[in-house]
């Protein structure tokens, strides 16, 4: 069954940015308007600080390999409840119905509204440059793996935001949309952890389709080609498939 | 033609929604789609604003085709969906901002345009509110302006009345006429003295097919052969039934007679009329003549309930 305008049309999305531009900032201002946004900024912050207070003179002089380790499980957690909303709640509400029969395309749609929540995430990450700020003064810190760490950090979480828009697209619950959100988040981040379980001949698949593995590649400080290409491919991919469930419309 | 809507056959799974239905909307023209609960209007106006695809069949809006060019449609279309859904959490200024600009308008003609709406539609006063504080009323106009805020040639009005008290029905509906004077609108109600207030041309749809079409008034006219005027009249004719009755059965233009009884020397009647004719003056002239005392002669016509009434139940509807 084909719908009207479902058509993932990438080329005119991307001539025509002020679709995308509109909807991320109503999505951004819709995040700044509730206690969503602080929340996510407090629990953000929170961990890091308790974390660093009790660990960072102790453990691990100048580095910040740890906050590395710990931001991708807070991902996991947080992002899930941050992206939940993002369709289930306008089917809900029935403004889904509104907004797709504006004249814009659905990719514009989910284009606009992961920026919103990926800019959201990247906001929260900021207060946690003081440390390496501080790290810095300090000590001697290597810039490679902070610098790789960071972009890594961003990098997982565009690709974890593209799979809670993907799960919240599938259902009106956003409950529903977070429990699959974190279930998948979860399966990324351990693919990488659990290879003994699997058999032999799959564990570079398994190993390559683990977020973690690449992630954890560049905050090395090591930028490859094939990690790159691993986060903007499962990236594309999960926002396509946002794209035609978006496009579904029995209801 | 503004809006040509051709075979639309939909089925959810395996029911069948709407059934074949065409029809077309002169530019210009207010359209009142009435039929009972789970009639098909709501499927029907989500295919025509390309929420949804037909089975099949298809529109043409403005010369647009639903498939070929939903933008182009959505472009022309205003819309307010059934139980006018809204972001409770945007106040009324920033909603209409939003919706200005995913049609496309631009910040020069935004602010203009946004200001003529909200004194329009009433909402100055409430223009800085978030719309979850608004009365259901306010946020019907909420919606209408949404509906209207890029001029559309087109609106799409689901149940623009529904669940508002009767002062606000009032108001909303005189908001439409206003509002879609200039435009084509198609608008579905359950009330039918909302048809009549608004429209121009009423189609009622009832399990999913179109039973009829045609102006308010056409309808009453082709279902007037129930019509009935009840006669009291004085005479002085002993016997009632034998030198009354047969000369008012006998006048032309009257299908049958009931005798109602009699209070004092006064008589009541209750003539059903011959389909589309109106017997009043024959009556006045016969009662004149025989030199009866007409006391009481007064039609009930048609209303357009009952027309409603027998259209959506003569073939059993849905549970
Ligand atoms: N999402 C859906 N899934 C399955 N069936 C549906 C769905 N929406 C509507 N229907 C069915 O399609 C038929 C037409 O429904 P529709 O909503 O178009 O009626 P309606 O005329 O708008 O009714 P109402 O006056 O109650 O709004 C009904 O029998 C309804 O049960
Ligand atoms: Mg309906």
């Amino acid at each position: 069954m084909t719908t009207p305008a479902i058509k993932f049309d990438l080329k005119a999305t991307l001539k025509n940015f002020s679709n995308v531009g509109t909807i991320f900032r109503k999505e951004l201002r819709s995040y700044f308007n509730s206690p969503v946004a602080y929340v996510v900024i407090i629990v953000f912050l929170g961990f890091i600080e308790w974390f660093y207070a009790s660990d960072m003179f102790k453990v691990n002089l100048a580095t910040m390999r740890d906050m590395f380790t710990l931001v991708p499980w807070i991902f996991v957690f947080v992002v899930p409840a941050i992206t939940m909303r993002l369709i289930a709640e306008e089917r809900k509400a029935g403004t889904i119905e509104l907004l797709t029969t504006r004249p814009l395309n659905d990719a514009e749609i989910v284009l606009g509204k992961f920026l919103a929540a990926w800019a959201l995430i990247c906001i929260s990450l900021l207060p946690t440059l003081v440390h390496y700020i501080t790290i810095a003064f300090l000590g001697d810190i290597d810039h490679g793996p902070v610098i790789g760490g960071y972009l890594g950090l961003m990098l997982m979480a565009g690709v974890f935001v593209a799979v809670g828009l993907f799960a919240s697209s599938l259902t009106e619950n956003q409950i529903v949309a977070m429990i699959i959100g974190l279930v998948l988040m979860f399966a990324l981040m351990i693919l990488d952890k659990i290879l003994i379980y699997v058999p032999e001949f799959m564990n570079t698949i398994v190993e390559f389709i683990g977020v973690d593995f690449h992630f954890s590649n560049i905050a090395r400080g090591v930028i490859d080609s094939r990690d790159i290409i691993y986060f903007a491919s499962i990236l594309g991919f999960m926002l396509y498939l946002s794209t035609l469930s978006l496009g579904r419309r029995k209801w | 033609m503004a809006i040509a809507v051709r075979n639309l056959t939909k089925y959810y799974g395996q029911e069948k929604a709407i059934d074949d239905i065409s029809f077309d909307v002169k530019t210009g023209e207010i359209l009142g789609f009435l039929g009972p609960n789970g009639a098909g209007k709501t499927t029907t106006m989500k295919i025509i604003t390309c929420y949804m695809p037909p089975s099949s069949g298809t529109v043409d809006v403005e010369g647009y085709d639903i498939f070929d060019h939903a933008l182009d449609v959505r472009r022309k279309i205003g819309y307010l969906p059934e139980l006018n859904p809204l972001y409770l959490d945007m106040n009324v200024i920033e909603y209409l901002d939003y919706s200005a600009r995913l049609h496309g308008m631009k910040n020069a003609g935004i602010k203009g345009r946004m200001r003529e709406m909200i004194d329009a539609c009433g909402l100055s006063e409430v223009r800085h509110k978030d719309i979850g504080e608004l009365s259901k009323g306010y946020r019907q106009r909420v919606g209408l302006a949404q509906a209207m805020i890029h001029d559309p040639d087109v609106l799409i009005l689901d149940e623009p009345t529904s669940g508002l008290d009767p002062n606000q029905i009032v108001e909303i509906r005189n908001l439409i006429k206003k509002l879609g004077r200039a435009k084509t609108v198609i608008l579905s109600t359950h009330i039918l003295s909302e048809v009549q207030a608004t429209c121009d041309r009423v189609i009622i749809i009832n399990d999913g097919k179109i039973v009829a079409d045609g102006t308010p008034e056409q309808l009453k006219q082709d279902f007037r052969g129930t019509e009935t005027i009840s006669v009291e009249l004085k005479t002085k004719s002993a016997n009632v039934m034998t030198e009354v009755f047969p000369k008012l059965k006998d006048l032309s233009q009257v299908e049958s007679v009931e005798y109602r009884g009699q209070e004092g020397d006064a008589h009541r009647f209750t003539v059903h009329t011959a389909k589309g004719s109106d017997p009043r003056e024959q009556l006045f002239r016969q009662a004149v003549s025989e030199g009866w005392v007409l006391l009481e002669m007064s039609r009930k016509s048609t209303s357009l309930e009952e027309v409603f009434h027998k259209l959506t139940t003569a073939d059993p509807a849905k549970p």
